[in-house]
């Protein structure tokens, strides 16, 4: 499977990237040459095999219903680019 | 002092032979006497050596433990309360963490000093160090070649004795690859041993952190401080955890020892291949017996991992997007550009690239025939391991198909850059312990690793092997020319 600039422009907005014009005949490259890489898995017949998601598959433990978490609203906001009373300020959204 | 392990230095600190301060000062100014090195990205002389005088207080009081009083290199994916954690990013070049990862918390506790925090490839993803925002990390042995990565930052201070031991993590062969590079002692441990509350995040369901230092029996120091159930990990290992340095002169006489067939073929240079046949051979003379096994799907874990990994940092990296920390770009129109130009200008290359696979791979109409394809490689490479264990201890052959490269030489080929990681990726896939230990060196005086692999849970076990080869060797004595 190779990529064009077209797919390239679509992956970038999903995963919320500017690409530049240059940038995106390089990407859809490289992209390419990995995912050529990738396709070697197609060469493995996987049928009736469970997919595995994590490598112990031990289920989540339970813990009681506690207050664990107090609020340090401004401790963590001074990481913030931009905050206003409290609040984490962006652009506009709604008119 | 620079040449003396973590078990001497122990030993000099409770006999009050020498004081933390003194130590921590002495590797404070050789790693201002190597900046060229460019291993670290953050380094606080006040406070490290504020921390040395507490540990040195503790002593004086007969409360220290073994590690108390001993200056640690911490890899920057580690948030450090009120320390900048930038994970090598542009991202997070302004971030200072407002709390502790479970890891530095236990340092902490345990009266370790931290000595700085490490440079290491962006997000942890690369096999060179190159792709740090910081600017690559030179290797000790040879400053034209890379270190490793990405904990390249961490393995270039150990082996350059800038530091006695460091941590690092793990996602597909993060500690291994640039401990074998630099000719030092690595371990990743089982999925779940380590916690990974506080340790930034690239594909959760493989990283894990271990430790980095000269010798077995430090790692196994260290190893005692960073293992342990922490609730507020989900995927943390409750179990008990067995002091590690317990059992390292153990026997291994009668020790089996598989040797894939899939780790000496093609694309193997000879000469490590030759050094790593020494180093089994040895093996032999110790007591142990060899067993030839195969990984028949082992060739399929990169394609695998470079499916997987990606899907999961794309999800990960989801969180930076110039709103509650981090880069924000200067100047945009609106949200959607404030997001697009953020990433763009936060993020590297090698970054993006991932972040555009993953999303790619796990987008609609491609799930299935790239992520859960995967999955199921995934169970099929974990039950070759399954099935290899039942007829031996341990699984030994390379850390890394070859030695030290020069910089540049990869960073135009990202498929050439991640076969770098070709014997490494399938032990964190299936979860594995994996240790990589110095062997020998190239014809060009550069370093060779040995890799260890063992059963769920075995860490003692690798400790145990690795430090009887260490008793028999000195590879793992020697140091860089001019460290």
């Amino acid at each position: 499977m190779s990529l064009d600039r077209a797919d390239v422009e679509r992956i970038a907005h999903l995963a919320r990237l500017e690409v530049d014009e240059q940038e995106l005949t390089a990407y859809a490259e490289t992209l390419s040459r990995i995912l050529g890489l990738i396709e070697q898995m197609n060469a493995v017949d996987t049928e009736g095999i469970a997919p595995m998601s994590h490598p112990l598959e031990a289920g989540l433990g339970f813990r009681a219903d506690e207050v664990t978490e107090f609020d340090q609203r401004e401790l963590f906001q001074v990481n913030a680019p931009s905050v206003q009373a409290g609040l984490y300020l962006v652009p506009k959204v709604i008119e | 002092m620079h040449e003396k392990s973590v078990a001497d230095l122990s030993n000099s600190l409770n006999n009050k032979d020498i004081s933390s301060h003194e130590l921590t000062l002495a590797y404070l100014d050789r790693i201002e006497s190597h900046r060229e090195l460019n291993a670290f990205i953050t380094v606080d002389r006040i406070r490290a050596l504020e921390q040395a005088q507490a540990a040195d207080a503790r002593l004086r009081t007969g409360q220290g433990g073994p590690l108390t009083g001993i200056p640690i290199a911490q890899k920057d994916i580690f948030c450090t309360e009120g320390l900048p954690t930038t994970c090598g990013s542009r991202m997070l070049a302004n971030f200072v963490a407002p709390y502790d990862a479970n890891v530095i918390q236990r340092f902490n506790a345990a009266g370790c000093v931290l000595l700085g925090k490490t440079n290491m490839d962006e997000f942890a993803m690369g096999s060179s160090n190159e792709t740090s925002f910081f600017g690559p990390v030179r290797n000790p042995w040879d400053t034209h070649c890379v270190p490793g990565g990405s904990s390249g930052g961490s393995a270039a201070a150990v082996a350059a004795r800038l530091a006695p031991a460091a941590t690092g993590t793990d996602t597909g062969g993060s500690i291994r690859q640039p401990a074998a590079l630099t000719g030092i002692t690595g371990l990743k441990p089982s999925y779940g041993r380590v916690s990974r509350y506080g340790m930034i995040a690239f594909a959760s369901s493989l990283d894990q952190g271990g430790p980095m230092a000269r010798s077995a029996e430090d790692v196994a120091l260290l190893l005692n401080v960073m293992a342990g159930f922490d609730p507020r990990d989900s995927t943390s290992v409750d179990r008990p955890v067995p002091d590690f340095t317990r059992t390292l002169d153990e026997s291994i006489s009668g020790l089996r020892i598989g040797l894939p067939r899939e780790y000496f073929g093609e694309g193997l240079s000879a000469e490590v291949g030759r050094v790593i046949e020494a180093a089994i051979e040895q093996y032999c003379k110790l007591g142990a017996r060899v067993v030839d096994v195969s990984l028949p799907n082992s060739r399929l874990a990169i394609p695998c991992y470079y499916v997987l990994a990606p899907a999961e940092a794309s999800s990960n990296l989801a969180r930076y997007d110039g709103v509650r920390y981090g880069y924000r770009a200067p100047e945009y129109a609106d949200l959607w550009e404030m997001y697009s130009k953020t990433r763009a200008q936060g993020f590297g290359t090698e970054v993006k690239r991932r972040i555009m696979i993953g999303t790619y791979a796990l987008s609609a109409g491609y799930y299935d025939a790239y992520y859960l394809k995967a999955q199921k490689l995934r169970r099929l490479i974990t039950g070759d391991f399954d099935r290899v264990f039942e007829h031996c201890d341990v699984i030994m052959g390379p850390t890394s198909p070859s030695t030290a490269f020069e910089f540049g030489s990869k960073t135009d080929d990202p498929v050439a850059m991640y076969l770098s990681d070709i014997y490494t990726i399938s032990v964190n896939l299936a979860g594995l312990p994996g240790m990589s230990i110095p062997a020998g060196f190239d014809g060009n005086g550069r370093p060779i690793g040995l890799q260890i692999i063992g059963r769920y849970f075995d860490e003692a076990r690798l400790l145990n092997v690795a430090h009887k080869y260490q008793q028999a060797t000195e590879w793992h004595l020697r140091a860089p020319r001019g460290f």
